[in-house]
């Protein structure tokens, strides 16, 4: 990862040598941090004000960060799995089963893993008071869900495809259609916050979200994929989405 | 082998699927991390969020994760028993218009840290918002605490910028420290790398 002023020298040193001293004894990767974007990430605006000037300062990895938050199947009820069931009548939009596994990066499932989840509707709406995307709220939808992956990492949740929508980061700039996940994984160092797109998005060269994920290959595995056995005859188009997040040390860096 | 799924950012619209009471969706996190019931000595935390230009964020979140009163985490990697079911040690606040937030808690106890050494006490935070495209992670320590003269990560920090991660108490307010965090600036809040 670029981290803000790395060019500053007295910081360099402490950090070169204790990330030899914590090497030794990491229990995550640190390598793969690589696929992640840069705080600063000029072209998406709100960057600019919101991320760090002073260097990351690198520390060992105790049991406060190997330790985290355990939320799984007693948190999440089976209901919130399906953002298509939560009012009187269906939301309008294009029915999706969207569905994969939670992994690590030495491929390892992560069982009994909560999933945050939230969206707009097909409109390109989201149910906020801060939106203010002149196009209709579907009072059938609200946007959010939750699920539990099984003890094999899998997990499946229904809802409907999001639409687009305009935000403000620069003249006429569109989101590609995406939903966002909210994952804990077994540690505080597992933490993930991050985006679902959907395949072939021609949006995709113009936004600056997706696009502040430099490598062109950590930014496909941001793409669920159409899946025709995921999909339901007379019912649902399936999507196809696994989720990896850090794992052990061990693990060479990005061998893909 | 795998690759990462890389961080993105949570968005202005965080609310609807991580604190998402307002809009009729079941709740499950709060920023109470310790009951009535549960030991040890209990605060406030009580701070504002700021940008690069001193404005306060009304679209962040903020995430503790903290050791009960006797330095135990609620977790199989700590593996000794808790005093309390309830303590689970983690809370979560989305930030209000004035960039403030508030974690009900107890003071966590001292943790075992790296070489054999003592992590004075300490609470791990990370931020989240619109324009943070990976959660910034920092921790509080208590001002008035005599351990954090050997604790070994703020021992890695340059001695000049430690004092952004004191809570300290509110002379105003008994039972509350208050812990600012400031994104850039002057003060510039410290920002880890675990
Ligand atoms: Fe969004």
């Amino acid at each position: 990862m670029v981290k803000p002023c790395e060019a500053e020298p007295g910081h360099m040193d402490l950090k070169t040598k204790h990330q030899d001293e914590a090497h030794m004894k990491d229990t995550y990767s640190r390598a793969g941090d690589a696929a992640d974007p840069p705080y600063l990430s000029p072209d998406y605006v709100g960057t600019r004000i919101r991320s760090p000037k002073q260097p990351l300062i690198i520390i060992p990895q105790t049991l406060s960060e190997i330790t985290g938050p355990v939320y799984g199947h007693s948190d999440a009820k089976p209901e919130e799995a399906d953002l298509t069931k939560q009012h009187a009548g269906e939301p309008l939009g294009e029915r999706i089963i969207v569905k994969g596994r939670v992994l690590d990066e030495a491929g390892r499932a992560v069982p009994n893993t909560l999933l945050e989840i939230w969206q707009c509707n097909a409109a390109g709406r989201y149910i906020h008071e801060v939106d203010q995307h002149p196009a209709p709220l579907d009072p059938n939808f609200t946007g959010a869900g939750r699920v539990v992956t099984d003890a094999e990492g899998r997990y499946e949740y229904t809802t409907i495809k999001p639409g687009a929508y305009p935000w403000r980061n620069h003249n006429n700039a569109w989101r590609p259609a995406h939903i966002h996940l909210s994952l804990f994984g077994p540690s505080f160092l597992t933490r993930l916050v991050t985006q679902m797109y959907f395949p072939g998005d021609p949006l995709f060269p113009f936004d600056p979200i997706f696009n502040s994920v430099t490598d062109a290959k950590a930014r496909d595995r941001m793409i669920c994929s159409f899946d025709m056995e995921t999909t339901k005859p007379e019912w649902a188009l399936g999507y196809i989405f696994d989720i990896v997040l850090r794992g052990p040390s061990e693990t060479p860096p990005d061998l893909d | 082998m795998s690759g990462r799924t890389p961080s993105q950012t949570v968005g202005p619209f965080l609310h609807v699927g991580l604190a998402p009471a307002p809009f009729g969706f079941r709740e499950i996190f709060s920023p109470t991390v310790a009951d009535a019931g549960v030991a040890g000595t209990h605060i406030r935390i009580e701070g504002r969020v700021f940008d690069g230009e001193g404005t306060p964020l009304p679209d962040a979140m903020l995430e503790i994760w903290q050791a009960d009163s006797e330095g135990r985490y609620t977790h199989p990697a700590d593996g000794r028993p808790l005093a309390s079911n309830s303590f689970r040690g983690f809370g979560r606040c989305p930030t209000a218009k004035d960039g403030g937030y508030q974690f009900a808690t107890v003071i966590p106890g001292t943790v075992a840290g790296p070489d054999g050494k003592t992590q004075a006490p300490h609470i791990n935070v990370g931020l989240f918002s619109r324009g943070i495209l990976k959660r910034l992670f920092t921790r509080i320590y208590f001002a008035d605490n005599p351990a954090n003269a050997t604790d070994p990560v703020l021992a890695l920090v340059p001695a000049g910028r430690r004092d952004t991660l004191m809570a300290k108490p509110d002379p105003a307010k008994p039972g509350v420290y208050r812990f600012d965090i400031h994104i850039q600036g002057d003060n510039e809040t410290v920002f880890f790398d675990a």
